[in-house]
């Protein structure tokens, strides 16, 4: 377990190392970020001053070799616009859309694990029918579109929900965050039905093919033919088996929604690391590109060991191996 | 004969599968009963209806497949008319199931021991500590070493032949009357299949249990089995005692049948097999469903067989034949001048 963890934590210093590189160079590719934070009427030395102080006058590897040497220290840089490290404008936008992802996370599986094994065990019923068809939707519609028809309907037309904002934010163990009060609450409610309706169709699909193909395993019938309540077979029997790929996906998609929750923040100027990024990349503040990117990597590979660690405890036949495979 | 009550007595039961090319026969006029303590082998080809016809009796067969006529008094009562909740009652309970493959039978993710105490629990108010113990003894009777050890094991953890032990462990544990086994031995090692076999006649002698014991293998009904009632295509073809069926067969599918097992005893004898395969259950004939591969086929075949007792060894022993019977079309054509 112990070698598990250390052969992961040393991929995963590979990974953000290659990642790092590739970003470094894409956006030096793009174009030089003087010319767009710069006044036009700047003359020739105020320009050459400020190439000098972000460090755009090294070549480009050197830039890079000093960007790892005050990385691996902790120091990201200090953001082009900001002027403040880029790595602490992260932070403080990463509650946010966490915040976001979780509840979006959390909708997703407390309605689509429900949904998805009633239209698993009832296929030919209408309400099986009905949620396959919604789930077909939520599918298909873009999420910017929905976002918008759900603020006209709930903000506009009804008013019953603000459209933007994160609302009145409490402190919970120093973290802000907005569940905790009725006002931010229902801020909050919004964007994270609108992130997660995707995911929710998702689920309900994986669960629905995974209860309708573990209902033929002679296991089931086994269990039936024991004569056991029809609900244990569901929630024990069944349940447990279809929950491997569930968590699987859900993992995965866990840090996609963080990642490109980008589009909800966006509509709903939520104020989270989507948008922070948008802006970023719009004025090639490669410091705040860079340490966004890194953060989603390491997000991702916490949440792999996650699942790879829930899978485990869930399928007795998977243990974690020491050995290289 | 005394008039007790059969523990189970079938009667006309169909069972059919609805597909896109048609309705599939898959269990068609099956009848036939089973005593306390006694032993039936249920015979057939692959795909004759043999493990439907088990499925049937326990309300498990498949949807869209459904039970579409009969009866099955399990000790007088209807199973397939009982409401869900009586009949779950049963299930597991008086009325046990051994499957084909042990490899798939046990849930992958669950261990031994919520597998053996949950078939307890859904039966009788015990608590979890009695239940463990009475699961403790269940592996143990069925000769599995070690049995506190093995209770935390999860299936994966088991070979083949220590699975089946185990789900017939799981099947017997609340004692039941009836255990319908559908070829439990069939994915198994020959070594391991004798054992198995040994045990479950052994169980079932100690215990008085009936068994319908679901095979393609002949030879093993005929050591098992107090009587034997041969399938194909959906019908019972030929019934009796052991004795009567194989000593002296009267359907032509069942000399069949005796003549494709190779015997050890006489080294390069010829095996005669069976010509031709089952056929299709979505169009059988009106006529003899055998008539195809049948050698001794002739123009009677073509109207349903008759259902009648042969004679040897008396009412008991039934056959599904035109050969033989007296109101054959064919003899009272040829009696005539």
């Amino acid at each position: 377990m112990l070698v598990f963890l250390l052969r992961r934590l040393l991929q995963s210093g590979v990974v953000l190392l290659v990642m790092s590189l590739l970003v470094f160079v894409g956006i030096y590719a793009i174009g030089n970020p003087v010319d767009i934070l710069i006044s036009p009427e700047a003359d020739q030395a105020e320009i050459a001053r400020t190439i000098a102080a972000f460090g755009l006058d090294q070549p480009l590897w050197t830039q890079y070799l000093i960007y790892l040497q005050q990385a691996v220290r902790g120091n990201f840089g200090n953001s082009f616009v900001h002027g403040t490290p880029a790595l602490a404008l992260i932070v403080q936008r990463l509650p946010a859309t966490l915040e976001l992802a979780c509840v979006a996370l959390i909708l997703a599986v407390s309605l689509g694990i429900p949904l998805g094994l009633w239209a698993g065990l009832r296929p030919a019923s209408k309400s099986g029918r009905a949620i396959m068809g919604l789930s077909i939707l939520g599918f298909s519609l873009p999420t910017f579109w929905v976002g918008l028809m759900l603020i006209m309907l709930f903000s506009v037309q009804l008013g019953w929900l603000p459209s933007n904002g994160r609302g009145a934010t409490t402190e919970l163990l120093g973290v802000p965050v907005s569940f905790l009060s009725w006002d931010g609450f229902k801020h909050l409610l919004m964007p994270a039905a609108n992130l997660a309706l995707f995911k929710i169709s998702l689920v309900i699909r994986l669960t629905r093919a995974g209860t309708q193909e573990a209902l033929l395993q002679d296991y089931v019938r086994f269990a039936r033919a024991k004569g056991l309540r029809s609900a244990r077979v569901v929630f024990v029997h069944v349940l447990k088996n279809i929950l491997i790929p569930i968590v699987t996906v859900i993992g995965l998609e866990f840090g996609s929604l963080i990642a490109f929750a980008v589009v909800t923040e966006s509509i709903f100027a939520w104020p989270g690391m989507g948008k922070l990024l948008i802006e970023s990349i719009n004025l090639l503040d490669r410091p705040v590109v860079v340490a966004y990117l890194l953060t989603v990597v390491a997000l991702f590979v916490v949440i792999n060991l996650v699942v790879d660690i829930l899978y485990s405890l869930l399928d007795p036949r998977i243990r974690l191996s020491d050995q290289a495979d | 004969m005394s008039m007790v009550q059969p523990l189970l007595e079938v009667n006309k039961l169909q069972t059919q599968f609805p597909t896109s090319s048609g309705i599939a026969k898959a269990v068609d006029d099956v009848s036939f009963s089973l005593a306390a303590g006694e032993i039936l082998g249920l015979v057939g080809e692959s795909g004759c209806g043999k493990t439907v016809t088990g499925f049937s009796i326990l309300g498990l067969v498949d949807p869209p497949g459904r039970v579409v006529g009969g009866q099955v008094l399990f000790k007088g009562e209807d199973l397939l008319t009982m409401d869900t909740e009586r009949l779950r009652a049963i299930r597991g309970n008086r009325l046990a199931m051994i499957f084909q493959d042990p490899m798939m039978t046990l849930n992958p993710v669950l261990r031994i021991d919520t597998q053996l105490i949950e078939t307890l629990q859904a039966h009788q108010d015990i608590s979890r500590a009695a239940a463990y113990d009475r699961a403790l003894e269940a592996l143990g009777e069925v000769g599995i070493a070690e049995p506190a050890q093995r209770l935390r094991a999860y299936p994966h953890q088991f070979s083949g032949g220590m699975r089946q032990r185990v789900a017939i462990a799981i099947a017997l544990i609340n004692r039941p009357d009836l255990i319908i086994a559908d070829e439990p031995t069939t994915a198994l090692d020959v070594t391991i299949q004798g054992q198995i076999l040994a045990l479950v006649q052994a169980l079932c002698r100690e215990r008085q249990m009936s068994l319908i014991w679901i095979s393609h293998d002949l030879s093993v009904v005929a050591g098992l089995a107090d009587r034997v009632a041969v399938m194909y295509a959906g019908k019972i073809v030929e019934s009796g005692t052991v004795r009567a069926t194989l000593d002296h067969p009267a359907h032509p599918y069942t000399r069949g049948l005796l003549g494709a097992i190779p015997a050890l005893h006489e080294r390069g004898s010829r095996l005669l097999p069976i010509p031709g395969t089952t056929p299709s259950l979505l169009n059988l004939p009106a006529g003899c469903a055998f008539a195809d591969r049948c050698a001794q086929v002739h123009g009677a075949c073509a109207l349903p067989p008759p259902d009648f007792a042969v004679g040897h060894d008396g009412p008991s022993h039934r056959v599904r034949c035109w050969l033989n019977h007296a109101n054959s079309p064919n003899r009272i054509a040829d009696a005539a001048p």
